[in-house]
């Protein structure tokens, strides 16, 4: 449900950055979705759809990178992707997050 | 041309709250910013924490909902401020409504806020308010399998109230379980396990809260 507020933060950023550079056309818009962040992808990309009708980004493709939640061991210094939070290193030590609550606009192609 | 560019696409809404901690800190307001699914208890839990706090604290309360009023006045009936905001059909408050909110509210004469946010466990926990807190309530009838469903919520907060623990022994729920997940996901995460029906364990998080808000207005 929050994908048409996160969809109106992606299309003003990206609408700022075009104009700043006196884009004609935003062709592409690719962005980072961590796993935590429970984003439909499919919903940004239909809600980007309609917002940007008649903008500089209209007809943009919306690339949706997912980052997968991952996880370090404190202890040994492990990393892996984390499934069922299951948070447990071989070694007994409990592992902490470092990836997966990304939500940001990687980059964006202009004409 | 490909322009790069590592834009966090929520910090329009990252520099409202940074300002708004600002407000809080300098104040000496504590803000506690509460999510949980519809029903879960929020209301009921407000309740229990202003009977429990208004004589030794100014109490302040924001509500979010989708449409109606009628939290904000069963809140009103005990006898704090209460400011509502509709978000008109938004899943979640963001911290642009919650300035809009402050003008309501005397700061000088504040201590605690309480922020009902919008019942759902997905979209409140991404945008900042500015608070000092994060507390999600889980009730035992919705499952103890939440946290694998919506991890961010209780990765993200500080305190996890376990809800309708009178309900227990009519389900399959398993705190222990649940604890473990969470303490996984969330280690140092403050867990009280209440019931707002018979008032169990509401002394407890009473006397955290109190800890945690007698430091804040020593800084006053
Ligand atoms: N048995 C039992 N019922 C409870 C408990 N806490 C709340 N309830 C009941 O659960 C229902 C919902 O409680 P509310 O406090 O309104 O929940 P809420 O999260 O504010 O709900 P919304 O604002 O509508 O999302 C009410 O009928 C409460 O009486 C509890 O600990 N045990
Ligand atoms: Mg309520
Ligand atoms: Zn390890």
């Amino acid at each position: 449900m929050h994908e048409m507020a996160i969809t109106e933060s992606i299309l003003s950023i990206v609408l700022a950055e075009a104009e700043k550079r006196d884009a004609t056309r935003v062709k592409t818009v690719k962005i980072e979705v961590g796993e935590l962040t429970n984003i439909v992808g499919d919903c940004v990309q239909f809600y980007f759809e309609l917002m940007s009708k008649d903008t500089l980004a209209s007809g943009a493709e919306v690339e949706i990178e997912e980052v997968p939640l991952q996880a370090r061991c404190p202890s040994c210094g492990s990393v892996k992707k984390i499934e069922n939070l299951d948070f447990l290193c071989e070694c007994g030590g409990v592992m902490k997050i470092i990836a997966g609550k990304e939500l940001a606009i990687s980059a964006i192609e202009i004409e | 041309m490909e322009i790069k560019l590592q834009q966090n696409i929520l910090a329009a809404n990252d520099k409202i709250a940074v300002d708004l901690a600002k407000i809080f800190k300098d104040k000496g307001i504590y803000v506690i910013n509460l999510m949980a699914s519809p029903g879960a208890g929020k209301t009921s839990f407000i309740l229990h924490t202003i009977e429990a706090l208004k004589n030794k604290l100014s109490v302040a309360v924001i509500e979010g909902d989708i449409a109606s009023k009628v939290d904000a006045e069963k809140v009103r009936e005990h006898g704090v401020s209460t400011i509502q905001i509709n978000t008109g059909g938004a899943c979640h408050l963001d911290a642009n409504m919650i300035r809009g909110a402050l003008n309501f509210l005397n700061l000088d004469e504040t201590d605690l806020i309480i922020i009902e946010n919008v019942g759902n466990l997905v979209c409140p926990v991404e945008f900042d308010l500015g608070e000092t807190v994060k507390v999600v309530i889980l009730s035992v009838p919705e499952g103890d399998d939440k946290p694998l469903k919506y991890p961010r919520i209780f990765a993200d907060s500080q305190v996890l109230i376990v809800n309708k623990m009178d309900l227990l022994d009519y389900t399959d729920f398993n705190v222990d379980g649940l604890k473990r997940t969470v303490n996984n996901l969330n280690p140092g995460i403050n867990i009280f396990e209440i019931s707002c029906k018979s008032a169990d364990g509401i002394d407890n998080w009473i006397s955290w809260l109190k800890d945690k808000t007698d430091k804040f207005l020593k800084l006053k």
